[in-house]
């Protein structure tokens, strides 16, 4: 069968990666730049063409609490949301993780407030990042699309029964028109195959109860567990991509590495700016300088050990994050990162860049002066000045 | 042309983002009007919105402004209110901004009966994120989330105020604007929590999806479907379908929230209780 490739923006590659997911429950509340996303769905709930209840809340705790509602009866369920949506939801973020419920969300990144601005940066899902959910980040609508499928199979895993966020870049990637190619309905259906609820409140034969009192004497045991179960995730996330890739050809691992393993001088960014990369490194490959690049793909949980060996061999490094944390060292990402590597035998000199806050443009030039800084880092053999701000006025 | 308006906003900050034809610039209009016609320094006035087409409101006038989050500008004028209760809040919202997100804290705002003035744009619509259907959207209307119509009930904003305790209720229009600036003034000189809804249109939004493309379309509907109370009580059950009654609607006098509050630390100190 010849390839079908298809013009849309990433809101609508996710809505129809959920149209053919077709869950039992979806609770969302409109925000700006999600709001596409969840519109066209209800298109499709409006028109019958999945069974989804489709539930439109008065908030995004709402929202949240209705997926935490319907995912303990033993549904599958989803819903999406962006920025002050998700740190609005945060109470029963937390609470889904806790209590083991596979909810898949899809985020929409965008700065948070004050002040109010609509535009991408990661604040928002960066804030969520010890909630225990597993973050899968997106380059364009592709993966977006992709990810929202697998997200399915990882979260709904046995061993790990833990929600998963998706994330992709608001109004870059969400509104953004790119190439996307579908995967067949039968065979999306086949993939993400039927969810088998575990511990469901419906099955009134053996009754349950879901987030009781716990105090000091059991609670630290369950927050044990809960770290036991993400950490089991990674290996999930490697074996759904092995299995999506027969099915789409489409490679998905923790993390892409893009002219890596000779490089001496690498980057490592999070979804679309790591597209803007690739188009730099081939730039300077072309010119015959050793630079690549290490899109990182989950975030949680974080896969240390296959990134210390993956940049290990590297004399300089630059890490980008698009959030701060504010009286932090450095982005989370960096910290990330920089500790992981603190297991390496050798490790590379490192530098931290914040950048794109509220959807501050990153273009080619600035990617650029990031490689020539590092190329000045490894002729000098140390850092100057750890932790900068890319593209701001000061 | 100066106006008087010009006393009143942040020049600088025109032209506004509000689509052509929004109803928003009209109530922004009548609240300065209604302001001036009350004297008041414009220092001491606080306007608060949360997030929507209306709260951009807040960036536009000359006064002390916040502009806060979704659903929650009546909390954060409480606070202002309770700090400094000499100054005069007034809080400006949405439909989808005080009836959905933010219902509790419109209630609870007038069950308290505190001292601020609550004028709710409605426009029956979430114009902002793109048209989805709101708590105010009539039944059967269309929205981008309910392409077949909606078959939720909408509220009542005036009967919701009446019940949960406010001391001004009144509906007003952007079509009638005289009434409108009239019924606003009232509210703002109310001691305790008073409410002015708003109808307003959204063509863009509200109209494009309800046969109301052009902002004639809109004024037009809201001026026909517009009742007075008078008319309104000889109307059938069936004339009173899509309707909607305006003017004002309760108007008593209730001890206002931050009244009572002070009124506890002076009772308190004369109980012997030092500080």
């Amino acid at each position: 069968m010849s390839k079908k490739i298809t013009a849309l923006t990433g809101n609508e590659a996710v809505a129809y990666a959920i149209k053919q997911i077709n869950p039992d429950v979806m609770a969302a509340y409109p925000i700006t730049p999600q709001t596409a996303l969840v519109q066209k769905f209800s298109e499709y709930v409006a028109d019958g063409l999945v069974d989804t209840e489709f539930i439109t809340v008065e908030s995004e705790h709402s929202a949240m609490s209705a997926c935490v509602g319907a995912a303990a009866a033993g549904g599958r369920v989803m819903t999406a949301t962006s920025a002050n949506g998700l740190a609005l939801m945060f109470e029963i973020v937390y609470i889904a993780a806790s209590n083991r419920l596979p909810i898949v969300m899809s985020v929409v990144n965008r700065a948070l407030s004050a002040p109010i601005n609509i535009h991408c940066d990661h604040s928002d899902t960066m804030g969520a990042r010890d909630s225990g959910w597993i973050q899968l980040y997106s380059e364009n609508a592709q993966e977006a699309y992709d990810n929202t499928i697998q997200a399915i199979r990882i979260a709904e895993h046995m061993e790990v029964r833990l929600p998963v966020m998706v994330m992709q870049d608001g109004f870059i990637t969400s509104h953004g028109i790119d190439c996307v190619e579908f995967i067949d309905d039968e065979k999306v259906t086949k993939f993400i195959g039927k969810y088998q609820p575990r511990y469901p409140l419906l099955d009134v034969n053996h009754p349950v109860t879901y987030g009781p009192l716990d105090l000091y004497d059991y609670y630290f045991e369950h927050k044990r567990q809960q770290a036991e179960a993400i950490k089991k995730s990674q290996k999930v996330v490697v074996e759904v991509g092995n299995e999506f890739k027969q099915i789409s050809g489409r490679e998905y691992g923790l993390f892409e590495e893009y002219h890596l393993s000779d490089a001496e001088r690498a980057i490592v960014a999070l979804s679309s700016t790591a597209g803007t990369a690739k188009q730099v490194v081939d730039e300077l490959r072309a010119k015959g300088e050793k630079v690549g690049l290490l899109k990182l793909r989950l975030f949680r949980p974080f896969p240390y050990q296959e990134i210390i060996q993956a940049l290990s061999h590297l004399k300089a490094i630059a890490i980008l994050d698009r959030s701060d944390s504010f009286g932090g060292f450095g982005g989370p990402l960096f910290t990330e990162i920089r500790s992981a590597l603190l297991e390496s035998e050798k490790i590379p000199q490192n530098v931290n860049y914040i950048y794109g806050l509220g959807g501050r443009d990153i273009n080619q030039v600035d990617i650029t002066s990031i490689y020539a800084d590092l190329e000045n880092i490894v002729k000098k053999g140390k850092v100057e000045e750890r932790i900068k701000y890319l593209g701001v006025r000061e | 042309m100066k106006t008087v308006i010009n006393n009143y906003i942040r020049e600088e900050m025109f032209p506004n983002i509000w689509c052509p034809g929004c109803g928003n610039g009209i109530v922004l209009g009548a609240i300065i009007r209604a302001i001036d016609d009350l004297k008041w320094d414009k220092n001491k006035i606080a306007m608060i919105s949360g997030i929507g087409c209306s709260s951009r409101i807040t960036g536009y006038v000359d006064f002390c402004t916040m502009n806060t989050t979704h659903g929650r500008a009546l909390p954060f004028a409480t606070g202002i209110k309770m700090a400094n209760p000499n100054m005069k809040v007034v809080v400006v919202m949405g439909d989808g901004d005080c009836s959905a997100i933010g219902g509790n804290h419109f209630i609870h705002a007038a069950r308290r009966n505190i001292d601020l003035t609550a004028i709710i744009i409605n426009n029956m619509i979430y114009g902002m994120t793109g048209g989805q259907y709101s708590p105010l959207t009539p039944t059967k209307k269309f929205g981008t989330t309910a392409p077949y119509g909606n078959i939720d009930q909408s509220f009542d904003l005036v009967k919701l105020a009446k019940a949960a305790g406010a001391s001004y209720v009144a509906r007003g229009t952007v079509y009638h604007v005289r009434q409108l600036t009239s019924l606003i003034k009232k509210a703002l000189n109310k001691k305790g929590f008073s409410v002015v809804e708003i109808i307003s249109d959204c063509p863009i939004s509200y109209g494009k999806m309800n046969k109301m493309r052009t902002v004639v379309d809109m004024l037009k509907w809201i001026k026909d479907m517009s009742v007075s109370k008078k008319a309104w009580e000889d109307l059938s059950p069936e004339e009173k379908k899509e309707k909607f009654v305006i003017g004002e609607f309760l108007d008593i006098d209730r001890p206002d929230y931050t009244e009572l509050y002070s009124k506890v630390m002076e009772e308190a100190q004369k109980m012997g209780v030092s500080r």
